[in-house]
């Protein structure tokens, strides 16, 4: 059955048909239809919904909550993002899954409640202290936003890696028809015999990102960069549009994604042989694919609403293979197709 | 880390053991620290409820640091300060469990204060053990909100002056404000008497949230005879002389 959603609304239902039992959030624009849908339908399905007292709050609700065994969620925008930075580094050094959404905004500082880009660093080389990778998932039609926040809930369990989703206040606010996916039913959620559950009959479980010894911390961290190798080789998602015989392919995530999209539509009826590479999992980033096209696409334009953040991926993907300019746009201002088709057109000729 | 349980010789009926719900973990508190005295009481009050099998731990950021490992229940380790919140995440996600933080004065009412507050006033069916030994022990002796007027540690080399620093932040007194919790009493351990009373108010506190009573915290007024820079006999006598002047003990709130 199709229905029209909200973005946020769709990640709320999502989260609910994934089988996040607790959510935790404080309030902040523009994500808000995602804490009143999910204050009005999770406890009806016999999840704790809970409005803590701030975003740092929130996220250590978050952390006891995984500890205990329960699939969880929080979601906020860009400056409560940053607040939660610490409690995002506890559960990535404790190993605990989780999934964190960031609509963003403009930032830096109170910023703007408009559409940016601005937190792809903080998303996905770390952002909080210490050395840890979140798995980063960026929508960017509203179906998609649904589906991406159910598979973060299974990466983050599979690999015990909190997950990000990482939308935008155009996405969280717009209206398309869903088709909801099928909830993920009890029993298909992993065992979590690591969780505090009471030590009853076996030793006692400790949930913990503490070890003094640095050659015993070292250990921990190796393993856990054993996993972060593995969601790499495996967790690689991306969308190729109309690149077989591109001259310039576009490369944007999210809102900026799906605004390329009709670019390139645009620039193929004018004769361009235009494309878009869309990465879907920021981390890990689809650097192999992007290389692979960079060997036969000569110019690949990113396209953000920052200054260049995830142009510098792009840039270590293609290492000179291919030409690598920036477009972007600051301060939450959207730019229209036809302005992106204006800086395509310095670099293609028809 | 293990410790050998002396043996009783025939005859002889052992009556001081190690609780049950420790582990053979050496404690690593400082000799004469305060928080061993507490740490044991924990483990004596989940002995005598016997909920060890279904409690958990939240372990703070300070010199309790290792708390998981002194005992035989899930712990859980929390970032400086979000023990309540951690433990409201885990109790609301599990009610069935009994859920304590154990939490200094630097953790608890500094950093943590508003994670304790809202706890607190929401009312979260939770046990807090709050040891306020008026310093940070576990950074080398700075200024804690506890720390009495005129007292020296590293950041007041010339005692803290209260018309800069403020003054002891009494967090007892600021709770039992609250309608949310359902107890919140403050004890000492410097003697055997103020150890017996601790240990039925640690009783209390986790009888409340067996029976679903809501938020009880005890506060302990403790000694840090490391930073103090005094043994622990006379650390003890300090904080009962001029500690207790500040945090009087006794009941704050009770809700039957
Ligand atoms: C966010 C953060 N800030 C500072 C610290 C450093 N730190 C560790 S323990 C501590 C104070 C502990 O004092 P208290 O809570 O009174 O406990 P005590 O050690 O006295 O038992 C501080 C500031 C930290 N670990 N994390
Ligand atoms: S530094 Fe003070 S509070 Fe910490 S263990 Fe030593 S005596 Fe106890």
């Amino acid at each position: 059955m199709r229905v029209l959603m909200r973005g946020n609304e769709a990640m709320a239902e999502g989260a609910i048909r994934a089988g996040c039992r607790c959510y935790f959030c404080y309030p902040i624009t523009p994500q808000g239809e995602l804490v009143e849908y999910m204050a009005r339908h999770l406890p009806r399905h016999g999840g704790v919904f809970l409005q803590a007292e701030s975003e740092v709050a929130a996220i250590n609700m978050v952390y006891g909550a995984a500890a205990a065994g329960v699939r969880t969620m929080t979601s906020s925008s860009s400056p409560g993002i940053s607040l939660k930075m610490e409690g995002i580094s506890y559960l990535a050094g404790a190993r605990l899954p989780a999934v964190i959404v960031n609509v963003m905004r403009a930032g830096p500082g109170l910023g703007n409640i408009a559409p940016a880009q601005g937190d792809y660093f903080q998303a996905t080389k770390g952002g909080g202290h210490g050395d840890y990778r979140l798995i980063v998932l960026a929508p960017s039609t509203v179906q998609e936003a649904a589906e991406l926040v159910m598979l973060a809930f299974d990466l983050s369990d599979r690999y015990r890696v909190p997950a990000m989703i990482l939308a935008d206040g155009m996405l969280g606010q717009m209206m398309e028809p869903v088709e909801l996916p099928e909830p993920i039913p009890p029993e298909k959620i992993p065992p979590r015999p690591w969780a505090v559950s009471g030590a009853k009959g076996r030793p006692p479980n400790v949930i913990s990102s503490f070890d003094l010894d640095p050659y015993r911390f070292r250990e921990i961290l190796r393993a856990l960069w054993d996993t972060y190798r593995e969601i790499e080789e495996k967790e690689v998602r991306w969308e190729e549009y109309a690149t077989e015989d591109a001259e310039l392919v576009l490369v944007a995530y999210g809102t900026m994604g799906r605004i390329c999209r009709t670019v390139v539509r645009r620039a193929r009826k004018e004769g361009l042989r235009v494309g878009l590479f869309r990465p879907i999992s920021l981390w890990p980033f689809p650097s192999e694919p992007l290389r692979k096209l960079a060997e036969r696409v000569p110019v690949l334009l990113t396209v953000e609403l920052s200054a260049g953040q995830m142009w510098e991926d792009v840039r270590l993907a293609v290492e000179g293979r291919a030409k690598t300019p920036f477009y972007g746009e600051l301060g939450g201002v959207v730019p229209t197709p036809d302005e992106v088709l204006r800086e395509v057109k310095k670099h293609v000729h028809s | 880390m293990s410790t050998v349980e002396a043996k009783a010789p025939a005859g002889f009926a052992p009556v001081y053991t190690r609780p049950k719900s420790l582990s053979a973990a050496r404690f690593t508190y400082c000799p004469g620290c305060h928080h061993g005295i507490i740490t044991r009481l924990l483990a004596e009050a989940i002995d005598e409820l016997g909920i060890v099998e279904r409690t958990v731990g939240i372990a703070p950021v300070g010199c309790a640091v290792f708390l998981y490992e002194f005992f035989r229940c899930d712990f859980v380790q929390a970032a400086h300060g979000r023990a309540c919140a951690v433990a409201t995440g885990i109790k609301r996600a599990n009610p069935d469990l009994i859920v304590f933080s154990y939490q200094g004065d630097g953790d608890l009412a500094a950093i943590g204060t508003a994670e304790t507050v809202h706890a607190a006033n929401r009312g979260e069916n939770i046990t807090v053990i709050f040891v306020n030994n008026q310093i940070y022990g576990m950074t080398g002796g700075e200024m804690a909100p506890t720390t009495l007027p005129g007292m020296r540690t590293v950041t007041t080399p010339e005692g803290r002056d209260v018309r800069t620093t403020g003054y002891p932040l009494r967090m007892s007194e600021m709770l039992a404000q609250l309608e949310g919790p359902a107890y919140i009493t403050r004890q000492a351990v410097f003697d055997v008497r103020h150890v017996q009373m601790a240990r039925k108010a640690i009783i209390k506190a986790f009888q409340n949230q067996i029976e679903g009573k809501g938020f009880s915290l005890v506060e302990i007024v403790a000694a840090c005879p490391t930073n103090l820079r005094l043994s622990p006999p006379e650390a003890g006598r300090w904080v009962a002389e001029q500690a207790l002047k500040y945090f009087p003990l006794g009941d704050l709130k009770v809700r039957e």
